[in-house]
């Protein structure tokens, strides 16, 4: 099996690639367009230069060469490109010839990573929402303008894992450079794969290029599909066609939504409305000595912070990938164990809406209290919930809560009356049964909603036995 | 009145602009019908523009260098709320809700936009006779072209309804027309003038240029307009030159190159023109030679395969989704060839074909990736030229104006009427068409001088001397 993904991602500017329009996800349609972006007669882009230094940070990130380039226009007709034609860059990118480490260890070669616009979005009516049988078509052109970077790796990949190991990898990036929010679910960071197979040492065989991977599983899940359904058709004394496929996430499968017959003619030439870029040295200096640590490393340094401990890859990549790597330094600088740490970053942090309102230091001080024991788990969590939520001072929130440990004097007390109130179970735990142990913390901790530490009950039962 | 003239009486307050404002609208009503010169005037717009500078200098303040100037405006220039067609149908209709650069900094000097200007079809043309509004008629004999595309611009000054107005020249469509107008018109380095609102034919070769009776409006006026505009990537740095102050400079000293491939072909009176020109100069103190450039006879053939091809690309956004024409069809494509079917002439379908092929996979490399080599082997026969010269003379076109339908059907002798101009949008360099002599039949003819990028001051200069040499300006 031979992958080879295309990686689109929207940059992260505060305006288009080449007008002064709001690069914003979810405004009302059409409300965030001008001449420039609507293509209007006369009007003319201007290159966003934050484009430029956030493809030049993705460049370094993947240990391209960033050089001069040259930007074309692709040439074809459709309704949501409103000039009809695209300006990308064809045989000058910005970025090429690097490569992306993943985290199984293995190296994926980087092609190049070039910048272009995106078209608007259109949405069809009736049929069955392609376009050919609409009833009618809408356009929103909020989208189009907005900066891509397009990334393409080299058909290094061999496995459907290792293909969601590299656009995971490769989002964990983009984010890191500060480049992307990598949300495949809102489009910002779109794969496209291309697969065939071959028999070992064969040349390559013809490959189907699979749209619509909206997910790191639907990627995983397309590509182990389409190569099966390609040795399939093999076997079969069949031949692939080169076309463009589409994966049904419900159904598990591809079905063809262009043959390549011809291949299509884009008339690439020369855009003559820019001029060529030649990225300032200062500028990729600045950019290269303002990019943090890649994911790689950073897993590395989490890793390392466990002294030797074992983390699951998962938790590394959830931590590194929603950004947590601080939180995790600040509980660790308060001596909370650094799996601790991780695991609760990666679960009660690193969620859809990332970690929300809590800081470091709270995130640390939770932390702190529960290995100290004056938070039990269940009690840290319901804090941490609170402060991605809310945000707010963690001793606050303990005190309001009623999860601030009882004094010594108030749980003695409270332990006595548990004696008082079942004095034939006492009874039985002074004669040696053990397990009563723990009804009468389960006691306690109903009297006291909770308040009480488990571990102080258990002491002073054993004192007073 | 000149230009200059109008706006030193409005600044001093001798004279209205709505006085001046209202002679326009009188003039325009009187031979707009028979010459088809502006396919669209705002006339309640104009007057209130020319009441606002009226009131500027009421104020006491100096609404500037064109202060109540009228201007024609070809109507390829983007005009907030003011229709621009570009003499198509596709884009009947339409209005802009931008200003172009040029014309913002127009009325930032004070002048008083009256109106769009007829066209050759999307700049395609050099008679105006392939606008879909119908063709325009030259004021100095209305059975002949004004030339093309900025004819109407050309022809809106030589019939005094506007001293002075904008034209676009992609391949020589400010200087061919203000030949066979009999008028001064100049098109700029590329760069000097932002292409901000000017609706693109061939965005590497097209450029804003003004038309007047006199060197003096003419340099006035793109002194206005030129200058660094961020909005436009290719718009050149810095600040406008100062071309007025150098009218007088003259051309004591200058090395002049007569070059024989821009007079080759011409007709006689045109050689006669050009030789005549020359002895004015070198009475003036220039030095003249004959110079010979033979790789500029590959211009047009270079031109045909550059325009268009760039032109197919521009001219795609033209397919009904968003604005102007729309013709139903069963689906998007047929919407799209419906529309365009409907929406353009022959002239523009001609060059988009051409262009399509120029660019298409197994051709690009014969046609356009060739004539890019020839485009750089001009630059760079261009440059030697300039080694041993300061400026370039030779004529603006073969032949004075012709008769209105004479070349329309045959599009290869339309072609060669460009064939002197072409070079200088090639090589991006400037370029300035002067009135000097006349032809057979009693027309003005042009002779152009060329300079090298950004010398303006030195064309405008040279220019004035050939003016002068001619004997009384607009006469």
């Amino acid at each position: 099996m031979v992958v080879g993904l295309e990686v689109h991602t929207e940059l992260l500017t505060a305006s288009k690639m080449f007008c002064g329009c709001a690069n914003a996800f979810g405004a009302e349609p059409n409300t965030q367009v001008c001449p420039v972006c609507l293509g209007l007669p006369g009007s003319l882009p201007v290159l966003n230069a934050r484009a430029v230094e956030l493809a030049v940070a993705i460049g370094m990130a993947l240990h391209c060469r960033v050089g001069p380039s040259t930007f074309h226009r692709k040439n074809y007709f459709y309704p949501d490109m409103p000039k009809d034609f695209q300006i990308s860059q064809y045989d000058r990118p910005i970025n090429e010839g690097g490569y992306l480490e993943l985290s199984d260890g293995s190296r994926v070669g980087i092609v190049r990573a070039h910048l272009e616009e995106d078209t608007g979005k259109s949405t069809h009516l009736g049929g069955t929402g392609r376009m050919h049988d609409a009833e009618r078509s809408l356009v929103d052109y909020n989208r189009a303008g907005v900066p891509l970077v397009e990334i393409v790796s080299e058909p290094d990949i061999s496995s459907p894992e290792q293909a969601r190991l590299y656009a995971a990898e490769l989002r964990a990036v983009l984010v890191a450079t500060g480049a992307s929010d990598g949300r495949m679910e809102e489009g910002s960071m779109r794969v496209d794969a291309n697969v065939s197979v071959r028999l070992p040492g064969a040349p390559l065989g013809t490959r189907c290029e699979i749209k619509n991977l909206n997910s790191l599983r639907s990627l995983q899940r397309a590509v182990a599909y389409e190569a099966d359904r390609q040795v399939e058709l093999i076997l079969a004394g069949g031949r692939v066609r080169q076309e463009t496929r589409h994966w049904d996430e419900a159904s598990g499968e591809t079905s063809t939504m262009r043959i390549k017959e011809e291949a299509e003619d884009y008339r690439y030439f020369r855009e003559p409305d820019l001029t060529e870029l030649v990225p300032d040295p200062a500028m990729i200096a600045r950019i290269r000595d303002g990019l943090g640590p890649m994911p790689a490393e950073r897993r590395a340094a989490l890793a390392g912070l466990a002294r030797g401990a074992a983390v699951p890859g998962d938790v590394l990549d959830a931590v590194v990938g929603a950004g947590l790597d601080g939180f995790v330094e600040a509980a660790v600088a308060r001596d909370v164990d650094a799996a601790v740490a991780l695991s609760r970053a990666a679960n009660e942090l690193a969620g859809l809406d990332g970690p929300g309102q809590v800081r470091p230091d709270a995130f640390a001080e939770v932390l702190a209290r529960e290995a100290a024991g004056t938070l039990s788990a269940t009690q840290a969590k319901a804090v941490l919930a609170e402060l991605v939520r809310d945000g707010g001072d963690v001793a606050q929130i303990v005190e309001r809560r009623g999860f601030a440990p009882m004094s010594a004097d108030d749980l003695s007390a409270s332990v006595s009356r548990a004696l008082a109130e079942h004095p034939a179970e006492w009874a039985r735990y002074r004669a040696g049964e053990d397990r009563l142990a723990q009804f009468f913390v389960g006691v306690v901790m109903k009297a006291t909603r909770g308040r009480a530490n488990g571990q102080q009950v258990l002491a002073e039962l054993e004192l007073r036995r | 009145m000149s230009a200059l003239e109008i706006a030193t009486r409005v600044r001093s307050g001798e004279r209205s602009a709505v006085s001046v404002a209202e002679e326009t609208l009188t003039a325009i009503a009187a031979r707009n019908a028979d010459l088809n010169v502006f396919v669209h005037v705002e006339r309640e717009q104009v007057l209130e523009r020319a009441a606002a500078v009226d009131a500027e200098v009421a104020a006491g303040r100096d609404p500037g260098i064109l202060a109540g100037v009228p201007v024609g405006l070809k109507d390829n220039l983007c005009q907030t709320g003011v229709p621009t067609t570009c003499g198509s149908r596709i884009l009947a209709g339409w209005r802009p809700p931008y200003t172009a650069t040029a014309v913002e900094r127009l009325l930032a000097a004070g002048a008083v936009p009256v109106g769009k200007t007829n066209m050759d079809e999307f700049a395609m043309g050099s008679s105006t006779e392939t606008s879909a509004y119908g063709p325009t008629r030259n004021p100095l004999d209305p059975t002949r072209v004004p030339g093309g595309s900025s004819g109407g611009s050309a022809a809106a000054v030589a019939a005094g309804m506007v001293p002075v107005s904008l034209g676009s020249d992609t391949g020589g469509s400010i200087r061919q027309p203000a030949a066979l107008c009999g008028l001064v018109g100049i098109k700029p380095t590329y760069g000097l003038v932002s292409r901000y609102g000017l609706v693109a034919f061939a965005s590497s070769l097209d450029q804003i240029g003004p038309l007047a009776h006199t060197v003096a409006d003419a340099a006035a006026t793109l002194e206005a307009i030129a200058g660094h505009d961020p909005r436009d990537s290719t718009s050149l740095p810095g600040p406008a030159p100062a071309l007025v102050a150098h009218l007088d400079e003259g051309v004591a000293g200058r090395r002049i190159g007569i070059v024989r491939e821009l007079v080759d072909g011409a007709d006689p009176e045109v050689l006669a023109a050009v030789e005549a020109a020359a002895e004015v100069l070198a009475a003036a103190g220039a030095t003249l030679s004959e110079v010979s450039i033979p790789e500029l006879r590959l211009g047009l053939s270079a031109y045909y395969l550059i325009a268009p091809a760039e032109a197919s690309s521009n001219l795609a956004r033209y397919d009904g989704v968003r604005f102007g024409l729309r013709v139903a069809g069963s689906d998007v494509t047929e919407m799209y060839v419906a529309t365009r079917t409907a929406g353009f002439g022959p002239e523009v379908k001609r060059r988009i074909m051409l262009g399509t092929y120029a660019l298409s996979a197994g051709y690009y490399d014969a046609y356009y990736g060739q004539a890019l080599k020839v485009r750089t082997v001009m630059i760079e026969a261009f440059a030697r030229a300039y080694a041993n010269a300061d400026l370039l003379l030779g004529a603006t076109a073969p032949t004075e104006a012709f008769a209105l339908g004479a070349k329309v059907s045959d599009p290869m002798s339309m072609y060669l009427s460009d064939v002197f101009t072409i070079p200088t949008n090639l090589s991006g360099h400037a370029a300035i068409s002067v009135p000097f002599g006349s032809g057979a039949s009693g027309l003005p003819l042009g002779v152009q001088l060329l300079g090298p990028a950004r010398s303006e001051e030195r064309l405008v200069a040279a220019a004035a001397v050939v003016e002068a040499g001619r004997g009384v300006p607009g006469a």
